[in-house]
């Protein structure tokens, strides 16, 4: 089974060098998914499509005429995107038979550049959730299982994505981050997840969570492969009318240049009581890792973090609110008749959602009553003073460090019982989605338990590629060369 | 102060408020490329944007945006160079998104005016407390099956200007010269066709009662009013009604109501309108509008004469009555066509008022007969002109002259021809050869002495009884002035 083991650089390349065809490259992927349905990675598998297109992949690859670079490369994408005529859940049952009317922008992208859509993946119901356990398509598990036995979360919302990618089902694969929906899964899975600048990637065509902090991004096995398959995903939409038109840049473009020089923030706010300490231990190392690269270390202070969180449940749960509004069971999704139209509108909505997308719509619904309106707007202050933090702290370093989370992936049945104990995995990560900042998780090894632990690069507004550039330094120097225990039992190696 | 009310406990006055929607002239609609069409089949206008398809992001049309700062310029208001767009969140089959796009917190425009002028003379200035925009909603149809309502798309997202007045409207009267007014002005600079039949304007009307010097009293909102008829018929009756149930002791409560054209009155649609209800928060899919001022200058710039303008240069320029500049500047067509007529080809001026005469009364009563509008009419204002300068000269009498209108209008010989080719073709030149005349006098004196006995006996009437008879006599064509003193000279000579 080695071609498994190919990251996406290295099957493009065979690819390119007609050593492999797609076709072969997908068939061993329909093959490894299939002995992942255990994990419950999918709600669509769509392997007839991937088939034909890895034949015409193969075919436009015969004629010299490939797309690009990825063209005949399996992807994995999250249920969040709408795929033209196949089912685009958002692992919801009010949407649980609902076919896409059209291409999300992203993977119109990706389509022209000639990828190959493997399936739909699991998420978190709405992406609403840090750990895959909202969706109505039941829990994903997470491929790391330890000698106890007990069933670990992927991580969330994008933990379909994230189970995947570790279990070897796809090469990569798409997520969306609205509070750390991309780094936090990665991190609990030993992967990459990179959330680039909001803007970077076009929102349409992806079923809106919170507007003003969702963003698409990747979930991968390394740096190189995240950024070349971006490379194919960001551009200017003008149908997403909140993008900023930009230079196109080419994330690859600093891949494995000198980090020396470089100023590395380290915010004294995300040494948290609740962070445990073998991961602050694996902070240390990371910027002693980068220092030894000739990168400066430096103490900086982002004063307004502490209230991140509770912007963060301002803002998100009463966009939702908004955004979710149009899912009344008039014109698509599941209806539950009622007695007249009050009452439909009633049934559709309490039978076609999940506890966690009720409760938030219900703080959004209370966040936006008048007479909390205050509040709303106190929060929307507050939010500009975070990223204020920022803008201020990148005047003084390049790149900020900080975990991604602050533990490794917890058992299933060790999920905490009060809910806001569960968005506290969200902690590091909200920050960079409520300034609208790039940020990347990169697994920097294993905790003594023997899970993966993530490290949370955060950059400059569109600065990806710097950020992967030394996000790439910090992999050479920090390797992580374990593979899940799904992998090695499965012997996908 | 003629527009208090008696009742039985004294003198009301009332106190009114519009607000109202016009539909913005715009080919495609307010956040899609889709059709605004009116009277399509149902649904064929309608994009997944407009039927609110998860995933779909509403995209800003500058068009209409340029509408609404043009009309908001004529309004003699401030734009605001930057503002905004929120949602305003309920449930109705007709919202496919569950809110409208609207402007609540910032609006494009503020503190306008318009002056209004009464028939008795008087004028007074009625303030525009803003003006915004937003989409409207689609229709449902109730026709098609006996308990099933069907949903309409076609004008959902359509793009309206909500032009919202202070509360100094005092009387039907002022409130219909008000909406008069305003369509005109809408009309004269091309940003709402004014239809109020098609519903491309309609009012809400806020109407209250109080006695003199006191504060507001509670006021009743009649929704959707599509006529300047049944805007005042619903003033009629609210005013009445709450004068009643203010004089038995009781209490006006807030409420929304409709009015009803079978009946003349209105009805309750629903109580006590909780503004909280609405949710409203800034749409965060939609950038702020940001507007250059040079750009608005540009606008304002562009606009041109607008009908109050022109109304008030029609009287100083041509002395025409107030009346009269009325009529001809209510619709931006006429006053070209009146103003057309006027120029003679050496740029001379022809007589304004029997300009104004022909056009307000033989002009309009053909052009209604036959359903068209001016700009369609069959007679050119060349030819109207034309038939002035010979009413002028005396070719023609005036009498003569509406023998030579009608022929222009229907005689297709004569379409687009000069109005002196149909006198000469049909010999209709007036005669005011003294001789020929004098000596039809005189013929017809002898023949009836007895009646001339009479008239010198005090029987003036019977003066007009020979005029008739000369006029009979050259078909009409005998200059009446010199029949007239003809005549004068010779009975009481």
């Amino acid at each position: 089974m080695s071609l498994l083991k190919l990251s996406v650089k290295e099957a493009a390349s065979k690819l390119k060098a007609k050593e492999i065809s797609s076709v072969e490259l997908v068939k061993t992927y329909i093959e490894s998914s299939n002995k992942a349905d255990s994990l419950n990675i999918y709600i669509t598998k769509t392997f007839d499509m991937a088939m034909e297109q890895a034949a015409q992949s193969d075919a436009r690859r015969s004629k010299g005429s490939a797309l690009s670079d990825i063209d005949g490369i399996p992807i994995g994408v999250k249920d969040i995107f709408l795929t033209e005529g196949v089912k685009t859940t958002n692992a919801s049952k009010f949407l649980e038979n609902f076919v896409a009317p059209y291409e999300s922008t992203i993977t119109k992208n990706l389509l022209n550049a000639g990828y190959i859509c493997m399936g739909k993946l699991n998420m978190d119901e709405f992406a609403m959730g840090s750990a895959n356990l909202t969706s109505h398509f039941g829990a994903v598990i997470n491929p790391w299982e330890l000698e106890d036995g007990k069933n670990r979360v992927p991580g969330g919302s994008s933990g379909g994505s994230s189970a995947a990618v570790a279990a070897r089902a796809v090469p990569i694969a798409l997520g969306t981050d609205t509070g750390g929906s991309i780094r936090q899964p990665a991190s609990f899975c030993g992967l990459v997840g990179m959330k680039p600048t909001y803007g970077v990637c076009s929102r349409y065509g992806i079923i809106a969570f919170a507007s003003s902090l969702d963003q698409a991004g990747l979930l991968s096995r390394d740096v190189y492969d995240n950024a070349m398959v971006l490379n194919h995903m960001a551009g200017y939409d003008e149908k997403d009318s909140s993008m900023i038109k930009f230079n196109k840049q080419d994330f690859l473009s600093k891949i494995g240049q000198s980090i020396k020089g470089v100023k590395v923030g380290i915010p004294k706010e995300y040494s948290s009581d609740i962070l445990s300490k073998e991961i602050k231990d694996y902070w240390k190392q990371a910027a002693k890792a980068l220092e030894s690269e000739g990168a400066e270390i430096i103490d900086i202070s982002l004063p307004h973090t502490q209230y991140a969180l509770a912007v963060y449940y301002m803002v998100a749960p009463s966009e939702a609110y908004s955004n979710l509004a149009r899912f009344d069971g008039i014109r698509y999704g599941e209806r539950t008749e009622g007695a007249d139209l009050a009452d439909t509108y009633k049934k559709s909505r309490r039978d076609g959602w999940g506890e966690e997308v009720k409760r938030r719509i219900l703080i959004g619904s209370y966040n936006l009553m008048t007479e909390n309106f205050g509040k709303y707007v106190q929060a929307a202050k507050i939010r500009r003073l975070i990223a204020n933090d920022f803008i201020e702290a990148f005047k003084q370093v390049d790149v900020i460090l900080t975990p991604t989370t602050t533990s490794p992936a917890f058992a299933i049945d060790e999920k905490p019982s009060n809910p806001i104990e569960m968005y506290y995995n969200d902690l590091f990560t909200v920050t960079a989605n409520l300034a609208g900042l790039p940020a990347i998780s990169i697994p920097v090894g294993l905790s003594q338990s023997g899970l993966p632990v993530g490290m949370q690069l955060i950059g400059n507004y569109f600065k990806e590629a710097d950020l992967y550039a030394y996000s790439y330094t910090l992999e050479q120097k920090m390797p992580f060369s374990h593979v899940s225990s799904f992998v090695r039992k499965h012997n996908l190696n | 102060m003629t527009n208090l009310i008696e009742g039985k406990t004294g003198f009301w006055e009332v106190v009114i408020g519009l607000e109202t929607h016009a539909q913005i002239i715009s080919k495609s609609k307010l956040f899609s490329g889709s059709s605004t069409l009116f009277g399509s089949s149902p649904n064929t206008h309608v994009s997944f944007i407009d039927a609110g398809m998860p995933g779909v992001l509403p995209r800003p049309n500058q068009f209409c945006i340029e509408q609404a700062v043009k009309t908001g310029l004529a309004l003699d208001g401030e734009i605001n160079l930057t503002s905004y767009f929120d949602r305003k969140h309920y449930f109705y089959p007709d919202l496919p998104f569950g809110y409208q796009i609207t402007q609540f917190y910032k609006p494009i425009m503020e503190h306008g005016k318009m002056l209004i002028e009464l028939e008795d003379g008087t004028a007074k200035f009625i303030g525009i407390t803003r003006l915004h925009i937003e989409q409207d909603a689609g229709k449902l149809l109730h026709e098609h099956h006996p308990n099933k309502s069907f949903v309409d798309l076609n004008r959902a997202g359509v793009g309206l200007m909500e032009i919202v007045s202070e509360p100094d409207i005092r009387s039907k009267l002022e409130a219909a010269t008000y909406v008069s007014n305003l369509r005109t002005l809408l009309r004269a600079i091309g940003t709402c066709d004014g239809n109020m039949e098609e519903g491309s304007l309609r009012c809400d009307i806020n109407i209250s009662v109080r006695k003199s010097g006191e504060d507001y009293r509670t006021r009743v909102e009649v929704k959707n009013v599509n006529s300047i008829k049944f805007l005042q018929q619903a003033i009629d009756f609210e005013v009445e009604r709450q004068i009643a149930v203010w004089e038995d002791g009781g209490e006006v409560v807030q409420e929304t109501k409709l009015f009803d054209p079978s009946t003349g009155k209105t009805f309750s649609l629903r109580k006590k309108e909780d503004a909280g209800g609405y949710r409203y928060v800034r749409d965060p899919d939609i950038l702020p509008l940001i507007l250059e001022s040079t750009y608005v200058e540009k606008i304002r710039e562009s606009l041109p004469e607008l009908p109050q303008a022109k109304k008030e240069r029609f009287i100083a320029e041509y002395s025409l009555t107030s009346y009269e500049a009325n009529i001809l500047t209510i619709d931006a067509e006429i006053s070209a066509f009146f103003e057309k007529t006027l120029i003679k080809e050496d740029r001379s001026i022809r007589n304004p008022k029997m300009a104004a005469n022909w056009i307000t009364t033989n002009l309009f009563a053909l052009l209604k007969e036959e359903g068209i509008k001016i700009g369609e009419s069959k007679i050119s204002a060349e030819q109207l002109g034309g038939m002035i300068d010979l009413i002028e000269e005396e070719i023609i009498s005036s009498k003569i002259a509406k023998e030579v209108f009608e022929t222009m209008w229907t005689d297709a010989n004569f379409f687009g021809k000069p109005p002196l080719l149909i006198v000469e073709a049909k010999g209709l030149k007036q005669i005011t050869d003294n001789t020929e005349i004098s000596a039809l006098v005189d013929k017809l004196c002898e023949e009836n002495m007895d009646k001339i006995e009479q008239i010198k006996s005090g029987k003036d009437k019977l003066l007009g009884w020979f005029v008739g008879q000369i006029m009979k006599e050259t078909g009409g064509k005998a200059n009446p002035e010199v029949v007239n003193t003809l005549l004068h000279k010779k009975i009481t000579g």
